[in-house]
């Protein structure tokens, strides 16, 4: 890459600096690193990064109301790093403005995923109208789905929901947020239609439903729509 | 029983109910002395102190003895109605009657301050017997990939030249063993200290069991078992509120470990069927099945069966019932007649069916 994404690392563990910095930098990222809190935000206003890797639990300041203090001004992709069992901090960070999370252990694959998925704009109707993988082929200015070159025949909220997703593809959705874009601000806790309609996208879209390959489930957080690997 | 018995009553209240049974068990005698002579109230009211003294505190059963004393005395030793006692016979009779009485109150008093000695030994070899159990398997399943690991990196950073290719991705593959297998345990660490802290509260939301089970099935097919998962859930099933992660949890663990304690070539069946508002979940196989004597027992914290291959804490049942019981839900573990093992799991939840939900 002639000119790399440059990354901050927000993360008080040295072992997990140290790592990280390894991974990025074997993947032709440009790397800076901050300790504490206090530090991040300074190195992040002085130079801002395209990307800031922030992890929740530091020992300064808390990590979410880092978060906060830099999504005042700062509009380039946050990842956040979390421990494991804590989806309610996760989905806080997520409806605070996060791109997307990673769980501490995590496999550095996955991690260079997540980051070129934050990093590349998102698809709308404009830029990217068509969207196709395998035999699935989803058309937004046209407003229609393709499965083996046939047009499957979709509710308006299936494809609301499928147009949500594949806007944001590669990215963690909480459950919240699809439920506020899809069915509006006053169902944002009616999960049972979540359920029951992303069992039915996935039955008509989904190979093996049981077995989902696009519509992914993020335990405890949401779904993620994923469609190229 | 007996102890609850006595926490049950207040030290007045021992006095009062001691005194009241003397003075009931005494008029019933005195209503008959037509009929019993006075040295068999005697021992009437000799049984009512002993029971007294196997039920009571020693002051309130020595009082009872004291009481009963004057009243045989007073009611029935002749001179009736007069403290006096008439032949030197009846004297002797009186004052043995007391000091057997009291003999009675203090030796039953001693014998249960022994047992309660003897019980709070008992329990504290049983806490650290249990906790012997605990570092020696804690300590084994922590170590053990922890010893992995520093081999391992010892053998990359000092003898790196010497190692060939494949040696040094089968080491590496070794470390990355190791630490999921190490991952595994903290995680179950953490959801048993979850459970002990008593704090823990379901986060209930709606479930798609066909997603919960399908999800948990593809994590451990992941881990790369052999034998074969048979799914069984009429797609009609209804979302039922219930917390996801604790219900995957349990799905896993028994799933898991019906995995690694069979042999390749047997099947696991998960089963979920909907009976009006509860969720039953049937997990069986067709291995060996469980020791009959051992089955009470799989669901203790830290058990582990007898000639079970190492590989873990003895927690992930144990973790089971605890997330299955803070749902409101039970388990219950029986041998197939046909072999192999089959857990039930029933959890009453809130249901909501898909008709219900299309409203387009």
């Amino acid at each position: 890459m002639s000119n790399p994404a440059e990354i901050l690392i927000i993360d008080d563990e040295v072992q997990m600096r140290k790592l990280l910095e390894i991974t990025l930098q074997t993947n032709d990222y440009s790397v800076s690193k901050a300790a504490t809190a206090k530090e991040g935000i300074i190195m992040a206003a002085n130079h801002p990064p395209d990307m800031i890797i922030l992890d929740l639990g530091l020992p300064d300041e808390d990590g979410h109301s880092v978060l906060q203090k830099l999504r005042e001004w700062y509009t380039n992709p946050v990842i956040i790093l979390s421990v494991l069992n804590n989806e309610e901090d996760i989905v806080n960070a997520l409806d605070a403005g996060a791109n997307d999370y990673l769980t501490k252990p995590f496999r550095t694959g996955e991690l260079l995923a997540r980051m070129r998925t934050a990093l590349r704009g998102a698809f709308t109707e404009e830029n990217n109208p068509v969207l196709s993988y395998n035999d699935l082929q989803i058309d937004l200015s046209a407003r229609t789905v393709k499965r083996n070159n046939e047009l499957i025949k979709l509710t308006a909220t299936e494809y609301a929901l499928l147009a949500t997703f594949a806007k944001n593809e590669g990215r963690v959705l909480t459950h919240q947020y699809l439920l506020r874009e899809v069915w509006g601000p006053g169902f944002i806790n009616q999960t049972q239609y979540l359920r029951v309609f992303i069992a039915q996208l996935r039955k008509k879209l989904e190979n093996d439903p049981n077995r989902p390959e696009y519509f992914v489930t993020e335990s405890g957080i949401g779904y993620r729509f994923v469609f190229k690997e | 029983m007996v102890e609850l018995f006595i926490n049950k009553f207040s030290k007045t209240k021992q006095y009062l109910y001691s005194i009241l049974l003397i003075f009931l068990v005494a008029g019933i005698c005195f209503i008959f002395s037509g009929y019993i002579g006075y040295r068999v109230v005697a021992f009437i009211l000799l049984v009512t102190v002993s029971l007294i003294a196997m039920f009571f505190d020693i002051l309130p059963v020595l009082a009872a003895a004291l009481m009963s004393a004057l009243i045989w005395d007073y009611f029935f030793i002749p001179p009736h109605f007069t403290l006096q006692v008439a032949t030197t016979d009846d004297s002797i009779l009186l004052l043995m009657y007391f000091v057997i009485a009291s003999v009675n109150a203090v030796l039953t008093y001693k014998i249960r301050q022994i047992e309660k000695v003897a019980m709070q030994k008992e329990e504290k070899a049983n806490t650290v017997k249990l906790y012997n159990t605990i570092l020696n398997s804690l300590s084994h399943e922590l170590r053990t990939p922890i010893a992995a690991i520093i081999g391992a990196t010892d053998n990359l950073q000092n003898h790196n030249e010497k190692l060939t290719q494949n040696n040094r991705y089968e080491l590496v593959k070794e470390i990355s063993k190791a630490s999921f297998r190490l991952n595994q345990q903290v995680e179950n660490l953490l959801n048993m200290s979850r459970l002990e802290s008593g704090i823990i509260q379901p986060k209930k939301d709606w479930c798609d069991i066909i997603e919960v089970i399908y999800d948990v099935v593809k994590r451990i097919e992941e881990n790369g078992i052999s034998q074969k998962i048979n799914i069984n859930i009429n797609p009609a099933i209804p979302l039922f509120k219930l917390d996801k992660g604790m219900l995957e949890q349990v799905i896993y663990n028994l799933v898991n470990n019906a995995a690694i304690y069979t042999d390749a070539t047997c099947i696991i069946n998960i089963i979920a069927i909907c009976h009006a508002d509860v969720l039953q979940i049937i997990i069986e196989d067709n291995g060996k099945g469980f020791i009959p004597d051992e089955i009470t027992h799989v669901f203790d914290k830290f058990y582990r069966l007898k000639n079970t291959k190492t590989g873990g804490t003895g927690l992930g049942l144990s973790i089971v019932k605890g997330f299955t019981e803070a749902m409101g839900g039970s388990i219950y573990l029986e041998n197939l007649s046909t072999g192999g093992a089959r857990f039930t799991i029933n959890i009453v939840a809130e249901t909501s069916y898909q008709k219900n939900i299309k409203n387009e």
